[in-house]
């Protein structure tokens, strides 16, 4: 399995090469725990992950649980037919923004901050 | 402030010794069962008469062992094995045990080394992962223990602890919900369909599902051909375990990834979202193991004479009609329900149980009642279940009936197998019911009088019998299907064909029919206690005259989804009474009515009429009867909560006159079974003002409801 990190803006892409599965997992969960920035948005590319098992699919919770407490989001690129199937039955598709490229997931992102700093009040001051 | 958080490493992360090239060390007893812990996984198994104990580890899937570690005798505390194994890789891991011991069945020793057996505690099972795929009939070992992630994400989810007498329960069986071709589901017959069907639910108004059972069990038990049709028949309704800590495998999209538990885990999720609890269906009053001439799965290799109740030469007693008895007063056995239940209340957020032939839960080791069974009190005080519902089916196959008599620690409640009999009787016409009704309706005083009106979980039907269309459609069983020449399933069903037997082109037929089942209904949901209402029904689901469909895996038992549309008036007609229920707190009291005015009422909480107001015919030829609500200062706003209800078997109409209801109030009508459909239902305030005789219709019930005017 090899990982690569890329920052495209404030949003820190990984992409994911090989088999995830309980064999890689660990040594995969530590690399992405110390490429997670300590702020910003994650997506997580596994279009060239050829199998992903159920303890794999764990390390993409772990992150979402991650991102969570610092505020952020996550995005899925390149889920197989078989893995968005299994994400929506176990629930746990919703946790992700998901999309079919990283153009896409990139751009869902953005918009996703703009909504953000557009909600946010100006600061009155007396 | 907080310290960064880290895991620590713990000095037991490390093996001590080696067996067959693993790093072992002595486990912890507690808890039984495989245990992830740091570094590897610990094994714990009890086990009173064993001589020795040999792990047996696999590859999934693969048929020889991976490795077989012997637990050293040093690793033994008591009758518990345990022992920790590190290096192994865990998602790919599959695990049973060879059990040494004596084979004396005489004093009720089966142990045989020349099997492995599955870890009864085991919370993940394989070898049955995708349904009705066939086994591999030459495989050693067959369900195939596996480790589970307890890691769900429960997202803040909580049981929701709804009171019981405003549950409205639904009974349904989790595959044959979705597994139509027409549910429209993605993933048909699976935990995730279930989810796809909330929004269904919801409309209907239940707020309870109760799922027939979900723990592992083997469809290919006792499966065969039938002859004369063809069909491959399965143990389609499962009470019969395999293992009682795993959800059934072959019920999840994602059984062959093996995340059922997340599966199973995310239907409960959603369905606390949708305001809906979900009730579980448990058998503990045998196993699938059968008689001395069954498979051996687990406890009878395991530890035989402490799980099953022997008769004195070494015998299964056979209290379920299924070959053996677990022996549930046993303290080991019972340490093991608890734990059961412990799990699924705490790990699954279940809201409550049903247990099978509960009955059996009441006998000693020796099969004799007992007065204050063990088993029963301690789950009835237990912290973990204490907000959960404890339903009893309160009778069992060696004919001891409870119903009524349960003992129950102010906590049980039970299905109301006289509720059932008594509508029944009476919605098809037999004499002599009227004053039986009079007591069903009030939440059954006779048999609850101290426990609450929640203590009856009334029904008309259920998996069980007939289907309610089945039940106005047919005089007798037809189960030529089972393959058992029509010989199975209940000749007691209390049911009438309305003049036709089966499917009719006879309108005048059909509509009896259709008016019957919205009788039914009706009284269900207009009687106190928790109504329970068999899925399908609310859309004349039929089964074909079939009252035992427990074999059939087929359009015979799945939910018809295209009912929803060629049934919709009396689907219409059951989502509105549900609601009405839900509207009406004086028919969700938790206590009996009072037979006389509380303070400041003008009437008693219920009284009793017939076609003259306060002239009930209690006659045993009497086939109608009129009784009226009145909650006094029951209704959200605080005034008066006030019903009348007229039901009339006769096959005449009748005039009946409602009582007088004091000044400033009159009566709006709110149902009537005789009109056809919208008329049937008038939602709140858009019902006409009614005065003055009505007439019942032949065969029908008439509801009003008290409007203030002033």
């Amino acid at each position: 399995m090899n990982i690569h990190k890329r920052m495209a803006g404030s949003v820190c892409v990984i992409s994911l090469d090989g088999k995830l599965d309980s064999h890689t997992t660990p040594a995969v969960h530590s690399a992405m725990v110390e490429l997670l920035p300590a702020g910003g948005q994650v997506l997580l590319d596994f279009t060239k992950v050829a199998c992903m098992s159920g303890d794999g699919l764990r390390t993409a919770l772990v992150v979402y649980r991650q991102a969570q407490g610092l505020d952020s989001s996550v995005a899925l690129v390149g889920l197989s037919d078989d893995l968005r199937n299994v994400l929506t039955a176990t629930g746990y598709l919703d946790f992700f923004v998901v999309a079919e490229t990283v153009a896409d997931a990139l751009a869902t992102l953005q918009d996703e901050v703009a909504e953000e700093l557009a909600d946010e009040q100006p600061v009155l001051r007396a | 402030m907080s310290s960064p958080y880290y895991v620590r490493d713990r000095i037991d992360s490390f093996p001590t010794e080696t067996i067959e090239g693993y790093g072992v060390r002595p486990g912890r007893s507690m808890p039984f069962g495989a245990t992830l812990v740091p570094g590897g996984v610990n094994f714990s198994i009890y086990s009173g008469r064993a001589t020795g104990m040999t792990l047996v580890l696999y590859r999934r899937g693969e048929e020889e062992p991976l490795a077989e570690l012997p637990v050293p005798e040093s690793f033994r505390i008591g009758g518990v094995w345990a022992m920790t194994v590190f290096g192994l890789d865990y998602e790919d891991l599959e695990y049973g045990y060879r059990v040494t011991g004596p084979n004396q069945p005489a004093i009720g020793d089966r142990f045989d080394p020349s099997k492995v057996i599955s870890d009864p505690y085991a919370k993940n099972l394989g070898g049955r992962d995708v349904w009705g795929e066939e086994p591999d009939w030459t495989r050693q070992y067959s369900h195939r223990s596996r480790l589970a992630f307890d890691d769900f994400d429960w997202d803040g989810d909580v049981p929701l602890r709804i009171a019981p007498d405003d549950l409205v329960v639904y009974e349904a069986h989790l595959r044959g919900y979705t597994r139509h071709p027409n549910s429209g589901v993605t993933n048909p017959g699976t935990y995730a369909g279930l989810v796809e069907k909330i929004p269904y639910l919801k409309e209907l108004g239940v707020n309870c599902v109760e799922l027939l059972p979900v723990f592992e069990f083997d469809e290919w038990e006792n499966s065969r051909v039938n002859e004369e049709t063809g069909e491959r028949l399965f143990n389609y309704w499962g009470y019969s375990q395999v293992g009682f800590f795993a959800p059934k495998a072959g019920f999840a999209a994602t059984g062959p990834l093996g995340m059922q538990c997340d599966e199973f885990k995310n239907l409960v999720r959603e369905m606390h979202r949708a305001g809906i609890e979900v009730m579980l269906d448990v058998v503990f009053n045998h196993t699938a193991e059968g008689n001395e001439f069954g498979p051996t799965i687990s406890f009878r290799g395991l530890d035989n004479a402490t799980y099953y109740m022997l008769t004195p030469d070494g015998y299964y007693y056979n209290f379920s009609g299924t070959g053996n008895s677990f022996n549930c007063n046993n303290p080991v056995v019972r340490d093991f329900i608890l734990s059961c239940l412990r799990y699924w209340a705490s790990e699954y957020h279940i809201d409550g149980f049903r247990f099978d032939l509960a009955a059996i839960l009441g006998r000693d080791q020796n099969g004799a009642p007992l007065p204050n069974p063990p088993l029963l009190e301690a789950l009835a005080y237990d912290p973990v279940l204490r907000d959960c519902k404890l339903v009893a089916e309160a009778w069992d196959a060696g004919g001891l009936y409870e119903v009524g008599s349960f003992p129950n620690y102010q906590r049980w409640s039970e299905w109301n197998g006289k509720y059932r009999d008594c509508v029944r009787k009476f919605l098809k016409g037999e004499v002599g019911q009227i004053g039986e009704l009079a007591t069903r309706v009030a939440g059954s005083p006779d048999l609850y009088k101290h426990r609450g009106c929640h203590a009856s979980v009334n029904f008309v039907t259920c998996h069980d019998g007939f289907t309610l269309y089945d039940m106005v459609a047919y005089n007798g069983k037809h189960n030529e299907a089972n393959g058992e020449h029509n010989n199975d399933g209940s000749n007691d069903n209390d049911s009438w064909n309305c003049g036709a037997e089966g499917p009719t082109g006879d309108a005048e037929v059909n509509r009896l029919r259709n008016r019957q089942m919205k009788n039914a209904f009706a009284l269900l949901l207009n009687s106190r206690g928790i109504p329970m209402v068999l899925a399908g029904d609310e859309i004349a689901r039929t089964q074909g005259g079939n009252n035992n469909a427990y074999c059939h895996d087929s359009e015979l038992s799945w939910f018809d989804w295209a009912k929803v549309e060629e049934n919709a008036d009396l689907l219409r007609f059951v989502r509105n009474m549900i609601s009405f229920r839900a509207r009406h707190p004086v028919l969700r009291c938790p206590h009996h009515p009072y037979g006389s005015p509380p303070a400041g009422s003008p009437f008693p909480e219920i009284s009793w009429h017939g076609t003259y107001p306060w002239a009930p015919d209690w006659s045993g030829d009497s086939r109608l009867l009129a009784f009226m609500w009145y909650g006094h200062g029951l209704a959200d706003d605080g005034g008066d909560d006030i019903l009348y209800v007229a039901t009339n078997a006769h096959w005449d109409p009748h005039e009946v006159l409602p009582p007088t209801l004091p000044p400033g109030w009159s009566w709006e009508l709110t149902a009537d079974t005789a009109a056809d459909s919208p008329n049937d239902f008038h939602p709140d305030g858009e019902g006409p003002s009614v005065g003055g005789p009505l007439t019942l219709g032949a065969r029908s019930t008439l509801i009003l409801t008290g409007r203030r005017t002033q």
